[in-house]
């Protein structure tokens, strides 16, 4: 079994195929740098990510690839909820590269199948935040939303809310990863809470009282009135219910709080 | 902004709840400098889900529930001891924006019940909505409806500010209308449809000349029918929705299940609950006319006039055809294997990409998302064993695709006691 190791960029596993094709050696599995080694393997090729060598493999890919594929790959490596994405990436950059044509639409091959599904996945986690991004209206103006995204989708939502609400500060946080985007108005820039600090700001998913505007709480209410009388009672459906609005959202959900 | 708010926001989510309309999607806007919002057009974004599983998507709310009007299948009908409420605009203005700016919705959805006359009613609710792009500069979604009975200046400039408006139809048929609503007929409900309508129509060609004219209903209109309260067929209602989808301003006709609100009234027929099965077959059914490419008159007709409750209507139309199939998946033409059980928009896509490359497999079908239980009797592919519709019989397929659904076994084995009724 051979293995290669590399420093789990997206710049590291191009460098990885290119290294791969150098030494007409391909790996059976990638590791990160300090992850343990599979038990039994035979060769252990060290890969140092060199941005040259990443460039050359994504440009040759663009000739066998669409646009929309290459942005495709670029997504789906978003996916760090999805086990072992790296190497199913790494496949599908092999098979590119060695077929006459794109093999892009052949859904009859595992790998662009689970490419595209994965793809898909990460742009539903995408959607996600901006249906149940929640914003809390904190004392000095600034519109908080914390989420959990099953993968690492904040980035790709961000043009979106700089969009819509241009005309108000606001920071979304991704709890789980411990980073979030603040906006001043002007531009966006990239935040990060200590372990400390988000513990005393957040209460069980929602900020302390205190941190609050004035309104804010009424405004809560408002939105918890508003959805409880909307439903028709007749036509209670709680399977639908959370399927559509998955149970691991609610902790961040306004209407959810108890 | 206070308690009294919050306890009218109640009475008027609660009324106007029983209309199911609620896409955001039909435009697409960017943010303007100093405004607030915008909509993203495709599929439009849901914002919550509500415990009976519809999708909240805008803010769906009435201005009023005062009605002048009696209709028998309606919750705010002028005989109804129900609490009454009426929203200023203001309040209405506020309340959308902070909506908005928490992410809670996507935009308003504004209804209101007929206070005093048409015009009056549709005056308030255009100054809502005026209030709103004008000097809010609110981008996002607005769907309004249209009051029947409206002077026409109303709806053009009611057009200038919202992106889909509506008028509802409800019941499809004219005598059941007036049986049911003594001061409505059909003509009436027309009569608006037809402004938007031309309003559309005249917008385009002004937009034509003139690439900045401002846009009229962007987002077209829709429309809504009650499902259940009356007589009507299956095939009066798929009908009529056919020959609106015939014109181009018309984007969604909504189906909605009766929910006997008003027990009381003898016109109307004793349910134990909706029709929600029924709701669901006509939605299916809506779904084969503007994505299958299926006639109305092949889903419904003469011999058929409503639709199997057991199994959607594609299927029923396969097994009425079992001369059409089976449909080898390797040759056929996109708009066949649309007409496969088991095959949607998404997998015939997939089919048709990817067999280019070699002949596909039960393995790959299944593989794709197929679903294979039924499309296995339809269709021919290199390795499946030859059970078809035409060696099974439609019955059988049908029998063997409804069991385990609908009414539970009864074992023979069991004793049954009869208790005297």
């Amino acid at each position: 079994m051979t293995v290669f190791c590399y420093d789990k960029t997206f710049e590291g596993l191009l460098t990885c195929v290119f290294d791969a094709y150098l030494h007409k050696l391909f790996p059976d599995t990638l590791v990160g740098e300090g992850e343990p080694l599979p038990l039994f393997h035979d060769e252990l090729y060290t890969c140092a990510t060199d941005t040259q060598k990443a460039d050359r493999v994504w440009k040759a890919l663009g000739k066998k690839l669409s646009n929309d594929a290459m942005r495709e790959l670029t997504i789906a490596w978003m996916a760090d909820g999805y086990p072992k994405v790296d190497e199913l990436l790494f496949r599908f950059i092999r098979k590119a590269v060695d077929a006459p044509k794109s093999i892009e639409v052949n859904f009859a091959d595992q790998d662009v199948l689970a490419l595209s599904r994965v793809y898909k996945q990460v742009s539903y986690e995408r959607m996600r935040l901006v249906q149940f991004a929640r914003f809390q209206k904190t004392a000095d103006d600034i519109y908080f939303a914390p989420f959990e995204p099953q993968h690492n989708i904040l980035p790709m939502a961000i043009e979106h809310f700089k969009d819509r609400f241009a005309g108000q500060k606001w920071i979304i946080y991704d709890v789980r990863r411990g980073y979030g985007y603040y906006y001043d108005l002007h531009t966006v820039e990239e935040i990060t809470f200590t372990a400390e600090e988000s513990e005393a700001i957040l209460k069980k998913g929602f900020l302390a009282d205190n941190l609050l505007a004035e309104d804010e709480l009424l405004f809560q209410k408002m939105w918890q009135t508003y959805f409880k009388s909307i439903a028709i009672k007749e036509r209670r459906n709680p399977r639908k219910h959370r399927q559509d609005m998955p149970v691991r959202y609610w902790k961040y959900l306004t209407e959810k709080r108890k | 902004m206070n308690a009294q708010t919050i306890e009218k926001l109640k009475i008027l989510a609660e009324s106007a709840k029983y209309d199911v309309s609620c896409s955001s999607s039909g435009t697409v806007r960017n943010n303007k400098k100093g405004g607030l919002g915008n909509t993203v057009g495709g599929m439009g974004i849901c914002h919550s889900f509500a415990e009976d599983g519809r999708c909240i998507s805008l803010l769906k709310i009435m201005l009023t529930n005062m009605c002048i009007y009696d209709c028998a299948y309606c919750v705010n009908r002028r005989s109804n001891d129900v609490p009454r409420a009426t929203f200023a605009v203001s309040e209405l203005v506020d309340i959308t924006m902070e909506f908005y700016r928490r992410n809670y919705i996507e935009g308003l959805f504004l209804s209101s019940a007929v206070v005093r006359n048409p015009d009056y009613t549709m005056e308030r609710m255009v100054a809502v909505i005026r209030n709103l792009r004008v000097e809010q500069r609110f981008n996002g979604y607005i769907h309004m409806k249209s009051i029947p009975g409206a002077s026409r200046q109303l709806v053009q400039e009611a057009g200038l500010y919202a992106d889909r408006m509506s008028v509802n139809i409800e019941i499809p048929n004219d005598n059941n209308l007036k049986m049911l609503a003594p001061e409505k007929n059909l003509a009436s409900i027309y009569q608006p449809m037809k402004f938007i309508h031309q309003g559309v129509l005249e917008n385009q060609e002004e937009r034509q000349k003139y690439r900045h004219a401002p846009r009229f209903v962007p987002a077209g209109q829709s429309t809504q029918m009650i499902v259940g309260a009356t007589s009507d067929s299956d095939k009066a209602i798929l009908n009529l929705s056919s020959a609106l989808y015939r014109r181009p301003s018309i984007r969604r006709v909504y189906y909605s299940g009766y929910v006997p609100v008003n027990t009381y009234d003898s016109r109307l027929p004793m349910l134990k609950q909706p029709p929600l099965v029924r709701e669901n077959r006509l939605y299916q059914a809506d779904w084969l006319m503007r994505f299958y490419n299926f006639r109305v008159n092949e889903i419904v007709n003469d011999t058929y006039p409503d639709l199997d409750l057991d199994v959607d209507p594609k299927l029923s139309w396969a097994l009425r055809h079992p001369e059409a199939f089976p449909v080898d998946i390797n040759s056929a033409d996109y708009e066949m294997l649309l007409r496969v059980p088991g095959i949607g928009v998404k997998s015939a896509t997939l089919i048709v990409a990817s067999r280019r490359y070699g002949h596909l497999g039960a393995f790959q079908l299944k593989k794709m998302g197929i679903v294979m239980k039924k499309a296995q009797y339809f269709i021919s592919c290199r390795e499946l064993p030859v059970h078809t519709i035409n060696e099974l019989k439609p019955e059988r397929v049908k029998a063997i695709l409804t069991v385990g659904s609908g009414k539970k076994k009864i074992d023979e084995n069991q004793l049954e006691i009869p208790f005297e009724k």
